[in-house]
């Protein structure tokens, strides 16, 4: 059925026509950038957890809003351009033809920095809407759409103007990355807008969670994954100069992995609120995903299956040998964390980040290494400048990863641990959860350390490719000859132009309609649709008042949700810690909701009225002064600072549209509510001996904090 | 609970999305050749002159 030209009787006509090499070449020194970029913010992260010092007391530089940093720099800057790179060098070359426009490559490859930029600004700046890996404000949403979609189209219209009938399965594998990144990155980023920084989340409490690790999970799986198999599916035959061990496999495994991988975001949720039937929802698809993940690590590691000896001699093909062995080993551990019971244990600790990273630096960093190193020296017609270098630099970031992952295991294993152990009296064996965190900052260290390690390794490769691009010059594009596919379709049957349409056009038609139909139903309905479902299920359960929503919004800013969960699971040992466990029903004004995936610091959600006023002040000035050894940052502006009280009408009108039953008027006198109650806080405070005004932005804080699950606790008392 | 609808029923506008697009590539020959494009990809770097594969 292949290519019938041979057969034919028409002579074959050769299109002459050449690769676009620039592109290529400015992607991969995006990915290189912006990955030193991103990993150097994560170095800081990382030790800022071992010595707090680190976060400079400023508020640009504090973990909160460095942490968002460094995830969003990782996944959209480094892989993402990652991806890119690679596509913009595979899908021409398998598809036979250049990539459709140079204008729309120029305006994806712009305006994707553009955002990165954006990004790198906005968030220090503490602009975030706190959905993690989606925290950009709703403009750069909207750009992050539109540059999305100039990428999808110039890849659609370059596969409709192919010269073979047959589609590579990297090619799939990037068309359906595209196409389900657009589709999670509208839904889960619908807001209302109150200015142009800030906005809310349409979706509250448990529904915005549930939205939230929908795309969380998937961002995982369409940013970090798929397109990833698909570059794996080009450069590593290319690489070890031999075919995939089983194209079959690639496509079974393709479908599969994509239906499946949808289904199964509720398995961030396990033991919250989330209705029971979801989380095993989610669980039962986790625990699918194993078969079509393995399917794709065989077929990349059997693709070498003797030619071993090709991967002890080269450096690319070693890089890639551990990308896709790390690959098989997240995508095990994923479904086993998946398990309920494996859940209890490791959700909140460092086993997660250890888990990510393993993902992160093994498989995403390998590979954009391998391909790298593999791609160079073609773009610019020159060996690589030095493979014991790029030697070097394997062996680091190995090491790199082992240094990095295990402490982080054994740092989830004994928190988790020290967590849940009780004395034979029936006590908390560790009643204060400080003693918990200072024992894993000697983990924390170490972890660091790995990160130091795979960015030395990551600095000998920006040398090693400068050298090689110094040394050469760049081919700017790769000539190419092949038959038209008219000429191919001609030959093949008699019937032309409408052949040709129906059999290419549906690639189109269906994509793009689906996506479309889908942005535009979803905009239009979803928000009316949203708010009528928001009915109070718990009468004691009341919306914020002015200041504590002011505070919510100090919260969401500080980024406090990266290390503070606001979720009491109905264990044991975490209802004797922080108090009743959480219910639905208490998150229902929670636009956007904080329940956090880590804990880094104590669960808050049962917070409110467990200090007085000016524990927290003291707290927020200097952590250490009410816990000594503890890592949290000094927020000594937030006592200086003046609350910005001019949005509040602006706020309470968002909520009221979002279903929050604020009476009729109440934005007329919200601030003079918000003062009275800043009032009260601020004479609470001069009883203890602080002096401060109600209008600083501490007082915002507290009143929230004080809030924090207090409503339902007179109803079980 | 009205958020699990929605991502149910875009869960399976995307999965019948993809199902049209298996369908048509099934129907279409996309995948009767299972052997033949693993080895193609790596014929393609050759420059004209020095190919020996028109195809």
């Amino acid at each position: 059925m292949e290519v019938t030209s041979r057969t034919g009787t028409a002579p074959l006509e050769l299109d002459e026509f050449a690769y676009d090499n620039k592109i290529v070449r400015n992607f991969a020194f995006a990915t290189v950038i912006w990955g030193g970029v991103g990993m150097l913010v994560g170095l800081l992260a990382a030790f800022q957890l071992a010595y707090p010092d680190l976060n400079f007391d400023l508020p640009y530089t504090t973990f909160g809003r460095i942490r968002p940093l460094h995830t969003n720099a990782v996944i959209f800057a480094f892989v993402g351009n990652g991806f890119f790179t690679g596509l913009y060098y595979a899908a021409p070359r398998v598809l036979k033809t250049p990539m459709y426009s140079k204008l729309l490559g120029q305006v994806h490859f712009w305006g994707w920095q553009a955002i990165i930029v954006a990004a790198a600004i906005t968030l220090p700046l503490g602009i975030t809407s706190s959905k993690e890996y989606a925290e950009l404000e709703w403009p750069i949403d909207i750009a992050i759409a539109i540059v999305w979609l100039v990428g999808t189209c110039n890849l659609i219209m370059t596969m409709i103007h192919r010269r073979t009938k047959h589609i590579y399965a990297a090619v799939w594998f990037f068309i359906a990355s595209y196409v389900t990144v657009a589709l999670l990155h509208v839904v889960n980023n619908l807001e209302i807008p109150i200015s142009f920084t800030k906005s809310y989340s349409i979706y509250a409490g448990v529904q915005d969670a549930l939205v939230q690790w929908w795309y969380g999970h998937n961002a995982v799986a369409f940013v970090l994954t798929t397109p990833y198999l698909g570059l794996m599916y080009y450069f590593l035959p290319k690489a070890a100069n031999r075919p995939i061990y089983s194209y079959r496999l690639s496509i079974v495994h393709f479908w599969s992995l994509i239906f499946i991988y949808i289904w199964a975001g509720p398995h961030h949720l396990l033991y919250t609120a989330l209705p029971d039937w979801a989380q095993s929802l989610g669980t039962a698809f986790s625990i699918m995903l194993l078969a079509p993940s393995w399917g794709g690590m065989i077929n990349g590691l059997m693709t070498l299956r003797g030619a071993w000896d090709k991967v002890r001699d080269d450096v690319v093909l070693k890089f890639m040998v551990v990308a896709v062995t790390a690959y098989g080993m997240a995508t095990f551990e994923g479904p086993m964390l998946s398990l309920k019971n494996v859940s209890a244990i490791a959700h909140y600790t460092d086993w997660i980040v250890a888990h990510v990273h393993v993902g992160a630096l093994g498989w995403n960093g390998f590979l954009t290494f391998g391909m790298l190193y593999w791609l160079f020296p073609r773009l610019y017609n020159r060996p690589l400048y030095s493979p014991k270098l790029a030697n070097f630099h394997f062996w680091i970031a190995t090491l790199g990863i082992l240094f990095y992952a295990i402490p982080m295991y054994w740092a989830g294993w004994v928190q988790s641990a020290m967590w849940k152990e009780f004395t034979e009296d029936g006590f908390l064996k560790y009643p204060n959860f400080l003693e918990t965190v200072t024992q894993l900052i000697p983990y924390y260290i170490l972890r660091g350390v790995g990160g130091t390690l795979y960015l030395i390794g990551w600095a000998t490769m920006i040398y090693n490719l400068f050298k090689t691009a110094q040394a050469g010059k760049l081919k700017a594009e790769d000539r190419a000859q092949a038959p038209s596919l008219a000429t191919l379709q001609h030959q093949e049957a008699g019937e032309y132009w409408h052949r040709r349409w129906f059999e290419r056009k549906p690639v189109l038609l269906t994509v793009m309609s689906l996506v479309v139909v889908a942005i535009g139903g979803i905009v239009e309905m979803i928000p009316t649709f949203m708010v009528s479902s928001n009915i109070p299920t718990i009468s004691s359960v009341k919306p914020y008042t002015p200041l504590e929503l002011q505070g919510r919004d100090l919260y969401i800013r500080e980024g406090c949700y990266t290390c503070h969960s606001q979720m009491i699971r109905p264990f044991r040992d975490e209802i004797e810690r922080y108090g009743e466990y959480s219910k639905a029903g208490e998150f229902i004004y929670d636009f956007p909701f904080q329940w956090g995936s880590k804990r880094t610091g104590p669960d808050l959600h049962r917070i409110g009225g467990k200090y007085p006023d000016s524990w927290h002040y003291n707290h927020m000035e200097d952590p250490t002064s009410m816990s000594p050894g503890s890592i949290m940052p000094r927020y000594p502006w937030l006592l200086d600072d003046d609350l910005d009280t001019s949005n509040t009408r602006a706020k309470i009108n968002a909520m009221r549209i979002l279903g929050v039953p604020y009476e009729k008027g109440f934005e007329n006198e919200a601030n003079e509510n918000l003062m009275a109650q800043a009032a009260i806080i601020v004479e609470s405070l001069g009883d203890a001996g602080i002096k401060t005004r109600p209008d600083k932005e501490i007082v915002a804080l507290i009143a929230y904090l004080q809030r924090l699950g207090t409503d339902i606790k007179a109803e079980i008392r | 609970m009205s958020a699990l609808y929605l991502l149910i029923g875009i869960g399976l506008l995307l999965a019948s999305g993809f199902l049209l697009t298996f369908l048509w590539s099934v129907k279409t020959g996309q995948f009767d050749d299972d052997y033949t494009p693993s080895v193609r990809i790596l014929f393609e770097d050759e420059e004209p002159g020095t190919s020996k594969e028109p195809e």
